[in-house]
């Protein structure tokens, strides 16, 4: 078996791909270097990220298929899945094909990257929808979570042009990284020493502004006094609303 | 009163009102602005009865000067009656907003000295929210009948959304129970709104800067089973409030007897909720789906078949329309077969000119072959189609007895 090792970011995953075409070798596995594996008997191949080379992957895909395939193909990597060979057999397809097959969802290895899509979509989503800052003492608005794939990336976006006026970090407490929106631009990093309860994704009374949480209790009393009891329905709020999600929100979070 | 005794008694008094929706609108933030509203909408949270909540949903005040029958806050009944302050409610909505918690406001009131000044008291919230704080999250706010339409107009200028309920469905049973109310009065709001929607889009789309005036339209809401009016009348009125005042969305309310000594209501065991999830698939039919008011209820059938949803009930009604052909047929015909939402349909159309499609991909573009299956043909061949079955024997395997029986615990019926 031919095994291709990369750094685990996507720059790396597309050199990959650059390297099986001018080697000319087919990929059997394509997995990122934190992934357990025998040293036997198989060649293994290790990826340098390599700038260039993987900008020439990703141009090469802009002129053939449309923003929103390429866009799909990055949503997928980001599920963290096991999705590597998949993404580079659908890439082979789409360079060696002379018509546009991307639409073909009658072809399953593009179907089941269409659906992989969708999980990631989703997940992103209700991180739109899920996260709760807690303003804290220094104005600035903090959020943990730990989605399911590594959706930040498809985060920035969004929050940049809502909250502009306000500075904000969203932090994954299981991939222990985060974006930071300092007024300017949004920034990547690692706070060494976190102090945020895995429990709640709360940080401590002291760091937090004096009125955090008074309005998360307000939240709480206005979650509680618009439902209707009269129809109660617990399995549609968790279709909605899955239990995972839970743990970070004040309103069904009642820890603090 | 304190802050928190407010919130519990405004937002309890205003969650009889379903919508919750922050869609429709894209308005943008501003240089040094807080907040945008996002066209799908968004929903922050789910209550434990299910529903979205997207906005801060609640009143100015619960005191009213009308007595509707069906209203928790009418002035005869005697409950707690609360105020916000324009600050107060200012600033849970900024605070609430800036946590991510909400897309916005949806702000409604009890009627106040007179309409005219309730709808000014809303307007001015907006105006705060907008003005002062450079808000551009979501706002709607409930349109007062009986306000001048000065009042209407520069409330819409800071509002996304207006909404006038009709709760309703028919005049004469609205005469009954909210005697300061008739259609005409209702109506009137709304036709107005209608007229100067359409005009602002005119003028936006020829200069630019012209302010957005309620650019995510109007929605209303019906009360189902208060009163004997039947799915036709609903549906109907509904039907003609989308295509006459072009209204973005009717919500559906199962009738709750919340005013339990109420004599003119009927005390319902359970809110029929049933009913009112079968109109709202109906409903989806009539915006989403193409399909004409009479290919979904007539005279001869004035209520919806309460145990199967009513596309389905569409095709077993007209046979003679199916099997269809997944790799031939139009969409239009596509999205018609009970079990194919409107996305499988979509990728159908898209994927079936690389080659025939079979079951297996069918599955995996997320159609439900259960129920799919009785009224398609595609590259193999399905043993049972509606060819060779009689719908009734069709309607039995599909249908849901558990939602029957539900239906009549709703209603105390025994069918069973
Ligand atoms: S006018 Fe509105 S708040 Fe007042 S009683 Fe009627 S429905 Fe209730």
């Amino acid at each position: 078996m031919n095994i291709f090792i990369y750094n685990g970011t996507f720059e790396g995953f597309l050199t990959a791909i650059f390297d099986a075409y001018e080697m000319k070798i087919v990929p059997d596995k394509i997995i990122p270097s934190e992934t357990e594996y025998s040293l036997f008997p198989d060649n293994y191949y290790n990826i340098q990220p390599d700038k260039e080379k993987s900008d020439r992957v990703w141009n090469g895909l802009k002129k053939k298929i449309s923003e929103n395939t390429c866009k799909m193909i990055y949503t997928v990597f980001l599920s963290e899945s096991a999705m590597e060979k998949q993404l580079y057999d659908f890439i082979c397809k789409i360079f060696d094909t002379p018509y546009n097959i991307e639409s073909n969802m009658g072809d399953a290895n593009i179907l089941n990257l269409r659906n992989m899509e969708r999980k990631v979509h989703k997940e992103a989503v209700r991180m739109i929808e899920f996260i709760r800052f807690q303003k804290m003492a220094d104005n600035i608005f903090f959020a943990s979570i730990s989605p399911a794939y590594d959706v930040i990336p498809l985060l920035i976006k969004h929050f940049e042009a809502r909250f502009t006026d306000q500075k904000w970090i969203i932090y994954d407490l299981k991939r222990d990284y985060g974006i930071f929106y300092n007024l300017k631009e949004t920034v990547q990093m690692t706070i060494p020493n976190l102090r945020v309860s895995h429990n709640s994704g709360q940080v401590s009374d002291e760091a937090k502004d004096i009125d955090e949480n008074l309005f998360q209790s307000l939240w709480q009393d206005y979650f509680d006094s618009i439902n209707i009891k009269e129809r109660k329905n617990p399995k549609l709020q968790r279709q909605f609303m899955p239990a995972r999600y839970w743990k970070f929100m004040p309103e069904k979070n009642r820890l603090r | 009163m304190e802050i928190a005794e407010k919130v519990k008694i405004l937002s309890a008094s205003a969650k009889y009102d379903v919508s919750c929706s922050s869609s429709g609108s894209n308005r943008p933030n501003t240089k040094g602005g807080l907040g945008n509203a996002v066209y799908a909408g968004i929903c922050h949270s789910f209550t434990d009865d299910g529903r979205c909540i997207a906005l801060l949903k609640t009143l100015l005040t619960n005191n009213c000067i009308y007595d509707c029958a069906y209203c928790i806050n009418r002035k005869s009944n005697d409950i707690k009656r609360a105020a916000f302050t324009v600050k107060e409610i200012v600033d849970l909505t900024i605070n609430f907003y800036r946590r991510n918690y909400i897309e916005g406001l949806f702000l409604s009131s009890g009627v106040m000295r007179n309409p005219d000044f309730t709808m000014q008291q809303l307007a001015q919230v907006a105006k705060e929210l907008r003005t002062i704080h450079r808000f551009n999250g979501y706002i709607h706010l409930k349109a007062i009948p009986g306000a001048s339409e000065e009042s209407i107009r520069n409330a819409g200028f800071y509002a996304d959304r207006l909404s006038v309920n009709i709760e309703i469905p028919s005049e004469q049973n609205l005469q009954k129970l909210a005697p300061e109310k008739n259609f005409k009065g209702i109506l009137q709001p709304m036709n107005y709104l209608k007229t100067n929607i359409l005009e602002n889009k005119e003028d936006r789309r020829k200069f630019h800067k012209t302010p957005m005036f309620v650019p995510a339209g109007q929605s209303t809401q019906l009360i189902i089973g208060a009163t004997p009016d039947s799915d036709l009348q609903i549906l109907s009125l509904a039907s003609g409030l989308y295509s006459g005042q072009n209204l973005k969305r009717v919500y559906y309310s199962a009738y709750l007897h919340v005013n339990t000594l109420e004599s003119r209501l009927p005390a319902l065991p359970e809110p029929p909720k049933v009913r009112e999830n079968r109109l709202y698939q109906a409903d989806w039919l009539l915006r989403l789906y193409g399909f004409g008011l009479n290919e979904i209820i007539d005279e001869t059938h004035p209520n919806l078949d309460i145990s199967v949803d009513p596309k389905l009930g569409f095709a077993l009604r007209n046979p003679q329309l199916f099997p269809i052909d997944v790799n031939k047929a139009d969409y239009e015909m596509i999205v018609r077969v009970p079990g194919i939402g409107i996305r499988s349909a979509k990728l159908i159309v898209l994927s079936r000119k690389f080659g025939k499609l079979g079951f297996e991909q069918l599955k995996k573009m997320g159609v439900v072959l259960k129920r799919a299956k009785y009224f398609i043909r595609c590259n193999e061949l399905s043993a049972n189609n509606i060819k060779d079955i009689n719908p009734f024997q069709i309607r039995k395997e599909l249908m849901s007895t558990t939602v029957l029986k539900r239906h009549a615990d709703e209603l105390q019926l025994k069918l069973f």
